[in-house]
């Protein structure tokens, strides 16, 4: 079986620090990192790799430096890795990246699966697996938490707020994993030194896809960012340390007071 | 003159400083309490290819130099020296002479499964009456057609009972003494007349097990034999070479260790109404701490490089694991009196820490051990 998984580069946000005077985000000396949520993708096509055979291959749009990116996930165990990097595809909103990424798996050919994480905490849309989905023209199951395939389909628990679904869905399908669908693995030493000294990391250019040039990058992307701040620090919360059933009576009452009770 | 680490060495360093902080330092305080060998994660290790980081991956290994060995040590040193110890034990004392010194045979029968961790190794000179003093060994290897006759007890042997291939130095020639008397065998659990004796308690690294070998008639083929018979010195000088630095390397990790968490602690702990860090008496400790480790640090890496390059690294081995291990002794010192009543106290890591770092300037030759060599070395160049 085939497996695709679209992984993304992004800032470690669990250390960026915010500029208290700009109000932007310090970007420098931030470590990139596959974003999190891909790796439970990865961890997910790992594991039916290993069940049912076949090939893990590995995807990304971005800045050449989204090798390294690349390069961890071939190290954590994917068989094959493509960077979509071209100066044309910059500036790309989630509809003109799940267009882009869409071209190339088409170039791929034929496949079983595309993974993708849910959501990147860098922009937190969860948008680009769906759109992906919709522009393969292909069934999709989101916030998947655990995967089976039996004769040909997917079956899936998709964890929702407040239950969890069954679904099926024939082959080839698109899913966005959570992060509690599993712990992924981590890169093996041998895993490192192989993805650096003798595994290649394929680069595709626009010109290398079969893409309408208006539908990629910035004029393929008809989301534009309007204002950009940080939101208002809430007040520090209070703790009422008491005995409980004293606590409880003090809280009600400072409910009611602002009649929220 | 380019001291840029490739990218390769980057993401293993950021791979096992995660394996560390998640894996290894949930178990640290549990397995210095109870005294217990960490299993779990030593498969773990073993599964990711940091049992045999630097040997090649013809032989099991990952294939990351001494360079990547000594980075894991590095990352595997800030959070816990017991798991340092282990893998030190195995990897440079056991799995790099096989590689340096053992047969075509040897390698393929021995060195695959211990550079995979589906094999633990250990390195066994220690005696009642032999330490420091390594040519007064008095086990031996008495030839009796295709095999050998071992007997003797070693003690303090890292790895020793959980060990499943111990390298076992012995006398072969007493008359000849180290310079042809000393033979080093591959001696495997499960042969005959080959036990484990005492188990020893320990102040530190409670987490790596130190146990007494006994050798009482043991046979060993002759094919067993690592290096040439009466070669059994350069057999344990070469790996000690290796080990002395990985330990250096561990020794710089725990240093780093103390350090940041004195960094914590001082920017935290308020007294006087400001925190203590305010207080110049604590900024100059921590200069010197930092200023140490940077020195330690460098050292470390420059005799990597020698190695890497194929350079004699001797002497520089030796001044790593002097230096490094006193640096550790100050600066762990200096983080107990930055802590004060807590770093005392066993809740906190601190108190584990110093009694951890105290070994670092004892095993794989004391401090004392090493200016021997230093100076040895240093009259060779000059005489």
């Amino acid at each position: 079986m085939k497996f695709i998984v679209c992984i993304k580069q992004v800032p470690d946000t669990t250390n960026v620090k915010i500029d208290k005077r700009t109000g932007r985000l310090i970007r420098e000396g931030i470590p990139s990192i596959i974003n999190p949520e891909d790796k439970n993708a990865l961890e997910v096509a790992l594991r039916l790799k290993e069940e049912f055979g076949g090939e893990v291959i590995v995807i990304s749009m971005g800045p050449p430096q989204a090798d390294e990116a690349l390069r961890e996930a071939i190290a954590i165990g994917a068989d094959r890795a493509i960077l979509l990097t071209d100066r044309a595809f910059a500036g790309a909103d989630t509809m003109a990246t799940a267009y882009s990424l869409g071209s190339a798996i088409k170039k791929i050919g034929k496949y079983d699966l595309v993974l993708c994480g849910r959501q990147a905490i860098d922009g937190d849309t969860a948008q680009v697996g769906p759109q992906l989905a919709e522009f393969l023209s292909i069934p999709q199951i989101t916030y998947v938490l655990e995967v089976n395939i039996e004769d040909n389909k997917i079956i899936a628990i998709q964890e929702l707020e407040d239950k969890r679904v069954k679904w099926e869905a024939d082959l080839p399908a698109l899913l966005t994993v959570t992060a509690e669908a599993n712990k992924p693995r981590y890169p093996s030493a041998y895993g490192i030194m192989s993805a650096y000294k003798e595994k290649e990391v394929e680069i595709w250019k626009m010109k290398d896809l079969d893409v309408d040039e208006k539908r990629i990058g910035m004029d393929g992307s008809p989301t534009s960012v309007k204002r950009i701040f940080s939101p208002e620090p809430k007040g520090k919360g209070e703790i009422i340390k008491d005995e409980p059933k004293k606590a409880a009576e003090i809280l009600f009452n400072r409910l009611r007071a602002k009649n929220i009770l | 003159m380019d001291y840029s680490i490739s990218k390769e060495y980057v993401l293993l360093r950021k791979t096992v400083r995660e394996f560390a902080e998640k894996e290894i330092a949930p178990v640290v305080e549990d397995m210095d309490r109870e005294g217990k060998f960490p299993h779990e994660n030593i498969k773990k290790m073993a599964k990711l290819g940091f049992m045999g980081l630097p040997i090649s991956k013809k032989y099991g290994g990952s294939g990351t130099g001494m360079l990547g060995y000594c980075i894991a040590a590095e990352e595997i040193g800030k959070v816990c020296s017991s798991h340092g110890t282990i893998l030190g034990a195995h990897t440079s004392l056991c799995c790099m002479p096989i590689e340096m010194f053992g047969t075509e045979e040897q390698k393929q029968k021995y060195l695959i499964p211990l550079a995979k961790g589906e094999k633990i190794g250990a390195f066994a000179l220690t005696e009642p009456n032999a330490g420091s003093d390594a040519a007064a060994i008095e086990t031996t290897a008495v030839r009796d057609g295709d095999h050998y006759i071992l007997s003797g007890t070693k003690i303090w042997i890292t790895n020793g009972d959980i060990a499943d291939v111990v390298i076992v130095l012995t006398v072969t020639d007493k008359a000849l003494g180290a310079r042809g008397g000393v033979t080093a065998f591959i001696v495997e659990k499960g042969t005959p007349g080959f036990s484990v004796g005492t188990l020893e308690d320990k102040m530190g690294i409670r987490g790596s097990s130190t146990a007494e070998l006994i050798f009482e008639d043991c046979n060993v083929p002759k094919e067993n034999v690592l290096g040439d018979v009466g070669a059994g010195f350069i057999v344990f000088m070469k790996g000690l070479d290796c080990g002395r630095l990985a330990l250096a390397a561990g020794c710089v990790g725990g240093a780093q260790a103390c350090l940041d968490a004195s960094i914590k602690f001082a920017t935290t702990r308020v007294q006087f109404g400001k925190p203590i860090w305010e207080n110049q008496a604590i900024q100059w400790m921590i200069a010197d701490m930092a200023t140490e480790i940077y020195a330690a640090r460098q050292m470390v890496y420059h005799a990597v490089w020698l190695k890497e390059n194929d350079q004699r690294f001797t002497k520089e081995s030796a001044m790593c694991k002097l230096f490094a291990s006193e640096v550790l002794g100050r600066v762990i010192d200096t983080a107990v009196q930055i802590h004060g009543g807590m770093g005392y106290m066993k809740k906190f890591p601190i108190e584990r820490m110093y009694r951890d770092a105290r070994v670092a300037r004892i095993y794989e030759g004391t401090s004392e051990v090493q200016r021997l060599v230093i100076a040895n070395m240093i009259r060779r160049e000059v005489l």
